[in-house]
């Protein structure tokens, strides 16, 4: 960012008006200009709200579960009655069928073939997605933003190596070490050190996810680290006397801070997508606990007689990967509207 | 040219071989996923437990046991644990489907990819652009079972349109092939139409920008022929390396989910069984024969490209 204000480019904010008084022109970083660009693309605001509404709603499952349905995500109610417009109908009629979505208080998206209502299922799936989500995008930021600073910045033999560790991740088939080490992980669990994660926990797809998306991440970062560290800025620092450490965070991170704010929102939404998918094929979340994705594989064993358990979870995905995916789009192009990131998947 | 083509095959060779080590101890140093075990059954005794693993030669050194693995793979006598069948075979036996679906998926993405993405480019902007652009997004967020799930459920189950699952092989009714494989094709390409058709996008305004656009505006040409000979075919180069990339990835197991929902007999399938029932034999084949397609179809990428955009030198090392 070179230049005076009134280069940078602004839709939206009027040039400074001759006669106006110089401490009149307020200084504008980057960031401010970056939120008025946002700020004008409302569908993009529309659907970052969305998203925040569908986390709000998520956590507030409790709530729900405790004073609206009065049951749990786990409850089972097999045998139980429920009325519908003023008859009592069994939650899970004789011959399987569970009942489907209606305006009766419990059951609001009906119920599953164990009788669980779904709505506070759907509620606590939605936690456990979102929750693998973010926390599988912070491994990924983590591991991919050092990785990104270490190659760019020492280039040589580091950069050798761990270039070619990332071709070897990025060349696996991503579904097939998902499954492979979900698998092999949910049967021991994972025990590194004193940490031992047991076999069900959603660490275990966490660490996973945050794993395989490495590459997509760590590359275009390290691309940008190389071409940041011939600028005369780093020069100056060195020059000053600054260690590697204090020139990779203090002078070049906040350089593609705003590459990484836009790469993690959009790998939420494809690690939500991956969750659901590993989940689907058996090797995610297990049981007990509940995802979207857990969610569709054990409806789908009944989509022909209760399609409402395949089709409720999946279009929560739907809307939430998309808002996600929409606000994202939108962010990279306030914050930075030359930028060459583009969505992977 | 011959040097990089040489490095570049030593690079292939040296990611499949610390992709197949990663496989193999995956499954054989992670705790508690002792394969004889597993293979004995969960109440099987000692005595039974070691004659499993003297039999699968599980009780030699794990460096043994990698190379003797390996040995199998190049000789094609690698099989399972669970059923005792060729891995090579199998493979091969699903090979036929798995292509079947990813090449008239990847037709098929790539013919509305070019059209969305042109269309999109062109009206830059307007009603047509958003439109499409909210069905790309739409595209890139579906999950692919679920939409496989909706798509069988709706068109095969309620509406019959279309038959449920399964494959039939083109040689043996060709109407029939097509006929059972237009929702897997479609299922498949969805996500890479939305991807290729945002990316093309971008790529072409970022062209109609250059110098030569201007150039050949100025010579008089209509804006027809400018945005299909010059536009569009530059944007393309991207597109290219993208979809060689993809393609080897959906080839090499990116399709397990689409041939898991509409039970279709392909390598993605076999895969699935194997990890349900824990046979690393399978998986390390398949995993490799996947890989090998990834990495392959890197390589053929890196080449081609270089011959489409004349800018980028073979002799430099290729952007890792």
């Amino acid at each position: 960012m070179t230049g005076s204000v009134g280069e940078i480019e602004a839709p939206g904010i009027p040039p400074v008006p001759a006669g106006v008084a110089p401490d009149a022109v307020r200084g504008r970083s980057p960031w401010y200009l970056a939120w008025v660009r946002l700020r004008r693309n409302r569908v993009a605001l529309g659907f970052g709200v969305l998203f925040i509404a569908i986390v709000l709603v998520c956590l507030a499952a409790p709530l729900w579960a405790d004073h609206v349905a009065h049951t749990g995500p786990d409850a089972n109610h097999i045998t139980d009655k429920v009325l519908v417009d003023g008859q009592e109908e069994y939650v899970v009629s004789p011959d399987g069928t569970p009942i489907g979505p209606g305006l009766h208080g419990r059951y609001l998206l009906g119920a599953d073939q164990n009788g669980r209502d779904v709505m506070v299922r759907l509620l606590y799936g939605g936690r456990t997605s979102i929750f693998i989500g973010v926390a599988a995008a912070l491994v990924t930021t983590v591991l991919a933003v050092l990785v990104g600073l270490l190659c760019g910045y020492y280039r040589g033999w580091i950069d050798a190596i761990l270039s070619r560790i990332m071709d070897v991740v990025w060349a696996f088939p991503v579904l097939l070490l998902g499954i492979a080490l979900g698998t092999t992980l949910a049967l021991g669990g994972l025990k590194i050190g004193g940490l031992a994660i047991s076999g069900d926990s959603v660490w275990i797809p966490i660490m996973i996810i945050g794993l395989v998306y490495v590459p997509y991440m760590a590359r275009p970062i390290r691309g940008e680290i190389l071409a940041l560290r011939e600028k005369e800025f780093v020069e100056a620092a060195v020059a000053q006397g600054k260690g590697p450490i204090r020139i990779m965070v203090s002078e070049l991170l906040p350089n593609v801070i705003s590459t990484i704010i836009v790469f993690f929102t959009l790998n939420i939404a494809n690690n939500m997508l991956l969750e659901s998918s590993l989940s689907f094929l058996g090797a995610g979340v297990r049981p007990p606990s509940a995802s979207w994705g857990t969610m569709i594989a054990d409806g789908y064993q009944n989509i022909y007689t209760a399609p409402h358990l395949t089709i409720v979870p999946g279009a929560m995905i739907v809307l939430t990967v998309l808002s996600l995916n929409v606000f994202g789009d939108g962010l990279r192009d306030a914050l930075d509207p030359r930028a060459k990131i583009r969505l992977e998947h | 040219m011959l040097r990089f083509a040489v490095r570049r095959l030593i690079g292939m060779a040296a990611v499949l071989f610390a992709i197949s080590v990663i496989v193999f101890l995956i499954f054989n140093v992670i705790p508690n996923s002792d394969p004889a075990q597993r293979i004995a059954g969960k109440n099987a005794n000692p005595a039974l437990i070691a004659r499993v693993r003297a039999d699968l030669g599980l009780d030699q050194s794990i460096v043994t046991q990698y190379l003797t693995m390996m040995k199998r793979i190049f000789t094609g006598t690698l099989t399972s644990y669970a059923s005792s069948q060729n891995v090579g075979e199998q493979i091969w036996k699903g090979l036929p489907a798995t292509l079947s679906l990813c090449i008239g998926a990847a037709v098929l993405w790539m013919a509305l990819a070019v059209v969305f993405g042109y269309l999109s480019a062109v009206h830059a902007g307007k009603f047509t652009d958003r439109t499409l652009t909210i069905l790309a997004l739409v595209g890139i967020s579906v999950p692919v079972f679920w939409l496989a799930a909706i798509l069988l459920y709706y068109l095969s189950f309620k509406a019959q349109i279309f038959p449920t699952s399964s494959y039939v092989p083109l040689t043996k009714n060709p109407g029939q092939w097509a006929y059972h494989l237009v929702l897997p094709w479609i299922t498949l390409a969805v996500l890479f139409v939305g991807f290729y058709s945002r990316v093309l996008r971008s790529n072409m305004l970022d062209v109609m920008n250059e110098d030569y656009v201007r150039t050949a505006r100025a010579k008089g040409i209509s804006e027809r022929q400018i945005r299909i000979k010059h536009v569009l075919r530059n944007s393309m180069i991207p597109i290219i390396t993208l979809f060689g990339l993809d393609f080897g990835a959906v080839v090499g197991g990116g399709a397990i989910l689409t041939e898991t929902v509409f039970n279709i007999n392909g390598v993605g399938l076999y895969a699935g069984q194997a990890i349900g029932s824990l046979d690393l034999p399978p998986l390390m084949g398949v995993t490799m024969f996947g890989a090998f397609f990834i990495v392959l179809f890197n390589t053929v990428v890196d080449v081609l490209y270089a011959f489409l955009d004349p800018r980028i030198r073979l002799g430099e090392a290729a952007p890792a």
